[in-house]
C-alpha cells in the first residue's frame, strides 16, 4: 500500500514538474490524435452529409456499414493499416510503418466512421424538418448538404469530441502500426501499457492521470456545447 | 417585380410575363392505391387571394405541394401561363408551411440564406433582409436566434422570408392554424398587402372566418376532387355543393 501511495506521489510530482519525458509523450499523443480527428472530421462531414441527402442504390447498406464500423475494434483497425503499410502491402514502398503518420492513418480509419455516422444522423434529423422548405427555396442537393452541416454544427462538434475521445484513449491501433518506439511513436496509452509491465508505476500512473483529465475535459466540453445549443434553441 | 438584370428574364422572355392563369388538367396524385388528388380540372386566373378549403384529408396540402412542384403528379399536368412546371416556374413561387421552418441561425441569417439560394447577390441581400425584417416587425431582432422567437413571430418571419424572394405566386398551408388572434391578424394584413402589390396568393385554410376575410374565390375540395370553385361571396352565401354546405355550417362532411 505504501508503495502505491509513493508511486502516486511521484506521479503527481512528474506532472507538476512537467517531466520532459511525460511532456514529450503527451505532445506526440496530442499531435497524432488531433491530426487524425481533423482529417476524420473533414471526411466524416462530407460522407455523413452526402449520405443524408443524396439518393443512390446501396445508400442504406453504406449507412449501415458506417454505423457498424463505429464499433470497429482498434486492434483490427491497426491490423488492417499494418497490412496495407507493411513491406508486402500495397503501400509498403512509402515506408510509413512505425511512424507517427502510420498512427494518424490508423486513427483516421478508426474515427472517420464515428464522426461520419453521427454526422449522417444529425443531418438526417434536420433534413426531416427542412426538406420541403429547402426544396421550396430551390436549394440544390449540395446546397442542402452545406445548410445541414452548418445547422447541425453543435451536434457535429459533439461528434468531433466523441471521435477525439476515442482516438486519444485507444491503444491497439497505435501500438500495432506505431510500434511504441521511444521518442518516435510512444503515445500515452502505449507508454502506460509498457511502463506498467516494466513495473515503472509512477510514470504509468502520471500518464493515466493526464489521460483521465483529458477525458474529463472532453466531457465537460460536450456538456458545455449542448448547453450552448439549448440556450439558442439550436439543439 | 423582378430585377431587370435577373437571369430569369434574360433566359426566357416569356417568364417576365405574369405566370397566370394556372391550369390544372386531370391532375391526379396517388399514394399507394389511394387517390389523394383525383382528377382535378381547374383554372385560376385572378391575381387575387384564392382559398382552398375542405375537411381534413381532402387533399388540400397535397394539391398545394403539387402546384409548387414539391411532389410530382401521378397523372395530369399543371400549366403556369401555358408553360409546364419546371425549375424556373418554381423559382417564381414561394411557400409558407403550417409549422414555421426556421434554420438554426439568426433571424437575419434565415432571410439572407433564402436569398442566397435564389441567387441574389451578396451585396444586395442586406437591403432585402432589412426590408423583410421591417415587414415582419422584427427589425429589433435581426441577430436573435430565430428559434427563440414566439410562434407568431416565427410565422411572420417565414412569411417575410417568402415575400423577400419577390415571388409572383405565394402558397400558404394553414399558416395561422396554431396562432393566436393577434398573430393571425398580423399574418392576414401581410397577405392583403402582398396581394395589393400584385402577388397571387393561394391559401389553404380551415378557418372559415379567415377565408371570408381574405379570399376572393374559394376552391372546395372533397375526397381529392374540387367539387366547387366560385367567388367567395357567392360561395359563403350559397354554396352549391352539399359538402360545402355541411362544412360551412360546422357539420361533419362524410
Amino acid at each position: 500500500m505504501t508503495d502505491l501511495i509513493d508511486a502516486f506521489r511521484r506521479a503527481v510530482g512528474l506532472i507538476v514538474t512537467l517531466d520532459p519525458k511525460l511532456v514529450e509523450i503527451l505532445i506526440l499523443s496530442l499531435k497524432v490524435s488531433l491530426s487524425a480527428v481533423a482529417i476524420a472530421s473533414l471526411l466524416g462531414f462530407v460522407i455523413g452529409g452526402a449520405l443524408a441527402v443524396y439518393r443512390f442504390p446501396g445508400r442504406g447498406a453504406v449507412a449501415a456499414i458506417l454505423s457498424a464500423l463505429m464499433g470497429l475494434p482498434p486492434v483490427v483497425a491497426g491490423l488492417v493499416v499494418y497490412l496495407l503499410l507493411s513491406n508486402v502491402g500495397p503501400f509498403g514502398v512509402l515506408q510509413l510503418l512505425y511512424t507517427p503518420t502510420a498512427m494518424i492513418i490508423a486513427q483516421v480509419v478508426l474515427v472517420t466512421p464515428i464522426i461520419g455516422a453521427l454526422t449522417r444522423q444529425a443531418c438526417q434529423d434536420l433534413l426531416e424538418e427542412y426538406d420541403e422548405q429547402l426544396r421550396s427555396l430551390g436549394a440544390s442537393s449540395s446546397a442542402i448538404v452545406v445548410t445541414l452541416l452548418w445547422d447541425g454544427r453543435y451536434r457535429l462538434i459533439t461528434a468531433v469530441l466523441a471521435g477525439f475521445g476515442r482516438a486519444i484513449a485507444e491503444v491497439g491501433a497505435v501500438m500495432i502500426v506505431g510500434g511504441n518506439i521511444d521518442h518516435v511513436t510512444r503515445t500515452m496509452t502505449t507508454a502506460i501499457a509498457l511502463e506498467t509491465s516494466k513495473g515503472n508505476i509512477a510514470l504509468a500512473l502520471a500518464l493515466g492521470i493526464v489521460l483521465l483529465a483529458l477525458a474529463f475535459a472532453v466531457n465537460a466540453a460536450l456538456i458545455g456545447v449542448q448547453r450552448l445549443a439549448t440556450r439558442f434553441a439550436y439543439a | 417585380m423582378l430585377d431587370p438584370a435577373s437571369p430569369l428574364q434574360a433566359l426566357d422572355g416569356d417568364l417576365a410575363s405574369p405566370p397566370l392563369p394556372v391550369e390544372l388538367k386531370g391532375l391526379t396524385y396517388a399514394a399507394g392505391s389511394k387517390r389523394v388528388i383525383d382528377g382535378i380540372d381547374l383554372a385560376i386566373d385572378s391575381r387575387r387571394i384564392t382559398a382552398i378549403m375542405g375537411p381534413n384529408g381532402a387533399g388540400k396540402s397535397v394539391l398545394l405541394r403539387l402546384m409548387h412542384g414539391l411532389i410530382v403528379p401521378t397523372k395530369g399536368e399543371i400549366l403556369w401561363a401555358g408553360r409546364r412546371m419546371d425549375r424556373l416556374t418554381t423559382r417564381r413561387q414561394a411557400m409558407v408551411f403550417q409549422r414555421p421552418v426556421l434554420l438554426r441561425r439568426s433571424v437575419a441569417a434565415n432571410v439572407s440564406h433564402a436569398l442566397g439560394l435564389r441567387g441574389v447577390e451578396r451585396r444586395d441581400r442586406a437591403i432585402r433582409v432589412g426590408e423583410a425584417l421591417k415587414l415582419a416587425g422584427l427589425e429589433g431582432h435581426a441577430s436573435t436566434p430565430a428559434r427563440v422567437l414566439s410562434g407568431g413571430e416565427q410565422q411572420r418571419l417565414c412569411l417575410a422570408r417568402a415575400l423577400s424572394l419577390e415571388p409572383d405566386v405565394l402558397f400558404l398551408d394553414e399558416p395561422t392554424s396554431s396562432l393566436d388572434p393577434a398573430s393571425t391578424l398580423a399574418i392576414e394584413r401581410l397577405l392583403l398587402d402582398a396581394q395589393r402589390r400584385g402577388i397571387k396568393v393561394i391559401l389553404v385554410t380551415h378557418d372559415v372566418g379567415q377565408a371570408r376575410r381574405l379570399a376572393h374565390d374559394v376552391i372546395f375540395l372533397h375526397r381529392g376532387r374540387a367539387i366547387e370553385h366560385q367567388d367567395a361571396e357567392s360561395f359563403f352565401a350559397e354554396p352549391r355543393s352539399e359538402g360545402a354546405r355541411v362544412f360551412l355550417s360546422g357539420g361533419f362532411v362524410l
